[in-house]
């Protein structure tokens, strides 16, 4: 069994982001990087079935990680090697300009992702269920239908449900809104957004960084971008429209403000 | 004559049994059929509005939707649309979609519409537009552009649709278009059966569930203090666990740290949680995620604690405090403890 787990590197949460001169993309020159939240748990859910096929004595599943983006997308790779995965596949698009990540709309990534998968032929495929940084949360499904595999979205759990008329199925646990879950039933190969919070994450151990070395990391070229359906026109920090009191001062003098605050206007006191 | 703008409608307890019987729609599916009727009158061309399900259930939804302005209600009713699926509401709207040949698509940015909608977006050639903020109009001729959130919301980006003859899909994001801008008047019901073969459906879903009945009635709390990522490690949950009961608060938190399982899931505040409305709530390093926002929005007074100035959070803040809040909180609970 092959699971293959598509990781996006996303700047990390305490980055400054400055807009580029165009006004169209994120100044990428001095931000620190870091894998997207839910990948690492699309990750650990992978790196868990394989456990799990192995337990079942459904065989040796093999984990692989899948991401698109330049070079530096290769540490986001070798984390998830050393956390476990077998080995890496890296579509390789340009650091800026034409056919670059910023360039290429979110079908087009979702192409070059769904041919790298298309050459493994894994039976099943995670993502994460949005990025953090685009936050466009369709990747997975996109995916889903151009390789033409059923799919579930916000997916906490995997378990495998034995054989059907149509060979091995799956069985997921699926968020829905206000607190409410459900379970959803598909024949492999398929493909699964994965929502953050679904397991406890692993840390990379010592030993594990060591063997990442060793692991496979395979370099793909990136096929020309096709035509944007979308555009990006602009980007610009949001405008705050309501007015926010910003208290200043030592800590002390904020605290003696705030309590004023909240004993005569909010009325808590 | 075809309409212009399709709003795609979404309900709630149809062919389940979570809501007990009765049918209604999704809350967000007002806010959309209100973005598609501003956006349809910008343009001067018409909206109509279409619901899915199985033909009884959505008739009575279908006959309120057509009280409403609209060209055409579409009721798009088959037995294999009795529970959602998104292969069945891809096929059908895909469907629906070649026949009234909209040229503007919107949808209700809901779980639901995540799961299909970017795929009936790849199977029309186009992308869906998602999580749409705002819609503004610009250029000669005049044409809609789309905001959505970058960063969680650190940041904007304006999007336009560039395919000529194509369908663009957008979704709008909960409470950022007025269901009470909803216009009403009198529309026709026309009923749209979608050709659907029960082995077009790969997945089989089950009854929605519910964990356990909460123990905390966070709705009811006049006094929340929530509590983010900003906070670090679990064992410093103490200094806000100290505030929370100086203040005499129920102590809420943001996803990560219920995902991290620091606090129980039944004190997560926003989309996946829940929504509160206290007279007071008190974000103590918590950057404001839309998914965050939208559970606490409410409040009738927020106060924020984060040391980035540029969190989203101080966007819906009366009060904020740029600072450490290892430094703030410690000095709060003395000054309010006297
Ligand atoms: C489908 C979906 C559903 C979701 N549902 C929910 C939901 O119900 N509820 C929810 O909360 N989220 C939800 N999320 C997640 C949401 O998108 C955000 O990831 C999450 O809210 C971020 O939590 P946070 O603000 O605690 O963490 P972060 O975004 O990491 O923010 C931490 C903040 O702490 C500040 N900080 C750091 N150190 C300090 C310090 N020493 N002093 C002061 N400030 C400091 C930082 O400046 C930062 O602003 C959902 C996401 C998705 C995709
Ligand atoms: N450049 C990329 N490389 C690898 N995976 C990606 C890339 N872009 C998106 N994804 C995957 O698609 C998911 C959803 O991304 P998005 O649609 O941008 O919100 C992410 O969580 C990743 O798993």
């Amino acid at each position: 069994m092959k699971i293959v787990v598509a990781v996006k590197q996303v700047p990390e949460r305490e980055a400054v982001l400055r807009v580029t001169p165009d006004g169209r993309s994120i100044d990428e020159s001095e931000v620190a990087w870091t894998m997207n939240e839910p990948d690492a748990y699309a990750l650990e859910e992978a790196l868990q079935l394989k456990q799990r096929a192995a337990d079942a004595g459904l065989g040796e599943a093999e984990v692989v990680v899948l991401s698109v983006g330049p070079e530096r997308v290769q540490s986001t790779l070798r984390e998830a090697l050393a956390k476990g995965a077998d080995r890496a596949l890296h579509v390789v698009t340009p650091a800026g300009g034409e056919g670059s990540l910023a360039e290429r709309g979110s079908l087009d990534v979702a192409r070059l992702l769904a041919e790298a998968v298309k050459g493994e032929q894994p039976e099943l495929v995670l993502t994460g269920l949005q990025s953090d940084d685009l936050g466009a949360g369709q990747t997975g499904v996109v995916m889903a239908e151009l390789l033409g595999v059923p799919h579930a979205t916000l997916v906490l759990q995997v378990e495998f449900a034995g054989q059907g008329g149509d060979g091995r199925r799956i069985k997921v646990r699926r968020e829905l809104e206000d607190g409410w879950t459900q379970f959803v039933e598909m024949p492999l190969p398929a493909l699964l957004t994965i929502q953050s919070g679904g397991n406890r994450l692993r840390y990379a151990t010592l030993m594990g960084i060591k063997r990442a070395r060793q692991k496979e990391m395979r370099e793909l070229s990136a096929a020309a971008p096709s035509q944007r359906v979308d555009q990006v026109v602009k980007v610009f920090p949001p405008l705050r429209v309501k007015q926010t009191e910003m208290l200043t001062g030592a800590a002390e003098e904020i605290a003696a403000k705030l309590v004023e605050r909240l004993r005569f206007d909010v009325k808590v006191l | 004559m075809s309409a212009d703008v399709l709003v795609v409608m979404e309900t709630k307890g149809v062919g389940e049994r979570r809501t007990g019987g009765g049918a209604a729609w999704h809350r967000v599916s007002m806010e959309a059929l209100a973005a598609g009727q501003t956006l349809a009158a910008e343009l001067g061309v018409a909206c109509s509005a279409a619901v899915l399900g199985e033909s009884a259930a959505i008739a009575p939804l279908a006959a309120e939707l057509a009280a409403h302005r609209l060209e055409t209600v579409w009721a798009v009713g088959d037995d294999l649309l009795a529970v959602y699926t998104a292969d069945g509401w891809t096929a059908a709207l895909e469907q629906l979609i070649a026949q009234a040949a909209p040229k503007f698509v919107v949808f209700p940015h809901t779980y639901q519409v995540r799961d299909y909608a970017p795929a009936l977006a790849t199977r029309l050639g186009e992308v869906l537009i998602g999580d749409v903020t705002a819609v503004q109009m610009a250029g000669e001729p005049r044409e809609p552009l789309f905001v959505r959130q970058w960063m969680q919301g650190k940041l904007n980006a304006i999007y336009r649709h560039c395919k000529p003859g194509g369908f663009c899909l957008l979704s709008v994001q909960a409470g950022s278009f007025r269901a009470d801008a909803v216009q009403v008047g009198q529309s026709q019901v026309q009923e749209f059966a979608p050709k659907l073969a029960a082995e077009m459906i790969r997945t089989a879903p089950s009854e929605p569930i519910r964990e356990a009945a909460q123990t905390v009635d966070l709705s009811a709390a006049e006094v929340i203090v929530g509590v983010g990522r900003g906070i670090g490690e679990q064992e410093n949950l103490k200094l806000v666990e100290d505030l929370a009961q100086a203040l005499g608060a129920e102590l809420a938190a943001s996803r990560p740290i219920c995902d991290a399982g620091w606090l129980p899931l039944e004190r997560q505040v926003g989309s996946s949680g829940q929504t509160v409305a206290p007279k007071l709530y008190l974000a103590v390093g918590i950057s404001g995620a839309i998914q965050h926002l939208v559970g606490m929005k409410g409040a009738k007074t927020v106060i924020a604690i984060n040391k980035d100035a540029d969190a989203p959070i101080f966007e819906v803040a009366d009060i904020g405090v740029v600072g450490d809040l290892f430094e703030m909180v410690p000095a709060l609970t003395r000054a309010i403890r006297g």
